[in-house]
């Protein structure tokens, strides 16, 4: 049996299609993917038998601007091919996520957000316009002056109220082709926490990186990151070379990440840093995608594979309650090697969309025999405190802790009742969500 | 170089047409559907804007009489292109095929026939001018006689032993043949297949050909690694090609 899997490498039966006219490829299909670099089951299908597309051959830049910079193509267009080809042309998407290899049409389902999310919010904030093919097969184009409540649907949306077929944003001039970059060690959360929003109103980007292993007084110590465009004048001469890239070349067995190994990682990371702040210009691919540069890296979490739990911690449950997360999440014994925290700003227009004011957490989880009930507590503490998960990496939150956390949902729902009334357009991860049909 | 990509909105050929336009190269267009000319051409533009635009002409491969005016307009656009990437061809699985007498006719046509014409059109150009690339996309499946590709596989067998005789005959003249055998490429034509190890992208095909064409190599095999699965398919004896199912 064919299986298709997320990032985190958990699988499920089906198979995916491939062309590149994206027409023709959504015909008929229940499900777009692109890249495959959600971690959960958002870009699995419900059924085995499900027609899935996969965009990522229909990478056509269909018009660009120079004076504005609006930009459209064609959704399986990847970050990737737009950096490469934009960057030495002084042009940077607006948002970027963690990653460049994500196409644009996923960028939108998930409406992803970046390291200057306190500044420009998620990457939907700068769409203009999308085609898209409904379940019923028409093609339409919303934005938002037309359709408008069908195009905030499709921005985090999943793609479950239609195929994503193009995209038309705004591109971002930029000074000069590098970054610089600040960086401070920082001992504690709380410490932690008080930098983050003391650097906001300076640094268009900022986000860290913490030891969430450590207990006690050190308990979320790490190292806090910002940075901003480097203007032209300071600017090295050359350009950022394409940085090398190596692939993780075996799946490590299960054992090989446990509580010891990944302690020692983190703090292996901490002392690399090993003057309390530093600063210095940065290759944008080296400050924006840190972790492309080891290839196939969730090969790392062995066979079994991982989830990410990201969630918001909305800033007004307080500063406690992100060191609360961080005591839940070690009571609850899950060993993760990275946690990375970063500052959002207000919710933007997409009706799901993941960010909301407060702190976003996301930790590497390997899957284990008690996942289930690490997630399930996790959840428990994130509907006390108002917050929500992030559906992109999400596999195992219950639909009614879902429900609980996320008071947007019967609007969203009801644009799918209007635009998918059979709720045709599903994923493995609508069925288990929101109960739609295998 | 002045290329002519024929095939070159879709699959292998779009990302031969990017690759060359990535590199400087100036790349003219052919194809069936005249939306999706247009789309390409405006990506290439988007791509590279600082680059002179190649254009593209309407030609297809089951209608022979086009492609002289088609090859007319690329040169008038070029002014006298250097190379040529032929990525055109008809595919149907072997089930498609045997079920339907007129669609074998149909694709071993466009696939040998035709494409044997076309290439003679820009065979005597080039030679005309001194010479240049000549690139066809033939396939591992014309290697050897076998079941799942009885007749996809026969059309590109002719085509191979075509490309290789011209090279042999034309190369002191200047006329630089490759033949190109990718193994399985995810794309729409293979679309719905399962897709085997070591299964290509058409990115990664791309860049081979291209690479193969700087060498003035006259056959290369992508992803690489098909060389070796196709010496060892055709050292297989008869007996044991007729038991499995490759």
């Amino acid at each position: 049996m064919d299986t298709l899997t997320g990032w985190g490498r958990l699988p499920e039966p089906g198979r995916e299609l491939f062309d590149e006219d994206i027409e023709t490829l959504t015909r008929g299909a229940v499900l777009s993917r692109g890249l495959g670099r959600s971690y959960g089951d958002s870009s699995l299908p419900a059924s085995p038998d499900d027609k899935v597309a996969n965009s990522r051959f229909a990478n056509r830049i269909l018009s660009f601007d120079p004076h504005t910079g609006v930009l459209r193509a064609e959704a399986g267009l990847t970050l990737v091919d737009l950096v490469r080809l934009m960057l030495p042309r002084g042009w940077f998407p607006p948002v970027v996520p963690g990653t460049r290899f994500v196409t644009l049409g996923g960028m939108v389902a998930s409406d992803v957000h970046g390291k200057n999310h306190h500044r420009e919010g998620c990457f939907g904030a700068h769409v203009r316009a999308l085609r898209i093919r409904l379940a019923d097969d028409r093609v339409v184009e919303c934005s938002p002056e037309a359709d408008v409540d069908l195009f905030d649907g499709s921005i985090g949306g999943m793609g479950l109220l239609g195929h994503i077929l193009e995209v038309e944003f705004t591109m971002h001039r930029i000074p000069s082709q590098w970054i610089w970059m600040e960086r401070e060690r920082v001992p504690d959360i709380g410490a932690f926490l008080e930098s983050i929003s003391r650097a906001a109103p300076e640094w268009p980007m900022t986000m860290g990186w913490i030891d969430c292993l450590k207990r006690g007084e050190e308990m979320g110590r790490g190292v806090l990151m910002a940075g901003r465009w480097a203007s032209a004048d300071e600017a090295p001469a050359r350009n950022p070379g394409a940085r090398p890239e190596i692939t993780m070349p075996v799946v490590l067995p299960d054992w090989a990440l446990n509580r010891a190994t990944a302690g020692l990682f983190n703090a292996a990371y901490y002392w690399s840093h090993l003057r309390r702040r530093a600063a210095g210009m940065m290759a944008p691919g080296a400050f924006f995608f840190p972790l492309d540069v080891i290839l196939e890296w969730n090969r790392a979490y062995g066979p079994r594979g991982f989830t990410q739990y990201q969630c918001v911690v909305p800033r007004a449950a307080g500063p406690d309650a992100v060191r609360k997360f961080m005591e839940q999440l070690t009571a609850l014994g899950a060993a993760s090697p990275l946690c990375v925290i970063k500052d959002c700003g207000p919710e933007g227009r997409g009706v799901l969309s993941f960010p909301m004011e407060g702190t976003s957490i996301a930790v590497d989880i390997p899957v284990s025999g008690h996942i289930q009930r690490v997630v399930d507590g996790l959840n428990q503490f994130i509907i006390s405190v108002g917050g929500r998960v992030y559906l992109t990496k999400d596999r195992f939150t219950r639909p009614e802790d879902f429900r609980a956390m996320e008071p947007r949902l019967p609007r969203f729902l009801a644009l799918r009742a209007k635009w998918d009334p059979a709720r045709r357009l599903r994923s493995a991860q609508s069925r288990r969500l929101f109960g739609d049909a295998a | 170089m002045k290329a002519v990509v024929f095939g070159g909105t879709a699959g292998i050929g779009r990302a031969v047409a990017q690759e060359l336009a990535a590199r400087g190269d100036a790349v003219f267009l052919l194809g069936r559907d005249e939306a999706s000319l247009r789309r390409s051409a405006a990506d290439l533009a988007a791509r590279h804007p600082e680059q002179a635009q190649g254009g593209w002409a309407l030609c297809d491969l089951e209608d022979p009489t086009g492609f002289a005016a088609a090859l007319d307009a690329a040169d008038a656009a070029l002014d006298g292109f250097d190379a040529v990437v032929i990525t055109a061809a008809m595919f149907a699985s072997q089930a498609e095929l045997e079920a339907d007498v007129e669609l074998a006719r149909r694709l071993t046509t466009a696939n040998f026939a035709n494409t044997v014409a076309f290439c003679e059109h820009v065979r005597v150009r080039l030679l005309s001018r001194g010479g240049g690339w000549l690139t066809a996309v033939s396939s591992v499946a014309g290697d050897r006689g076998r079941k799942p590709v009885a007749i996809y596989g026969a059309s590109k067998a002719g085509l191979s032993a075509y490309l290789e005789a011209l090279d042999h005959r034309f190369r002191a003249s200047g006329l630089w043949v490759l033949c190109v055998k990718p193994g399985f490429v995810k794309t729409a034509m293979t679309s719905g297949l399962k897709a085997p190890p070591f299964a290509g992208e058409p990115a990664g095909v791309a860049a081979d050909i291209v690479a193969a064409m700087d060498r003035k190599r006259p056959l290369v095999y992508t992803p690489g690694v098909w060389r070796f699965v196709m010496l060892v398919i055709r050292s297989l004896p008869r007996f044991v090609m007729r038991k499995i199912d490759f």
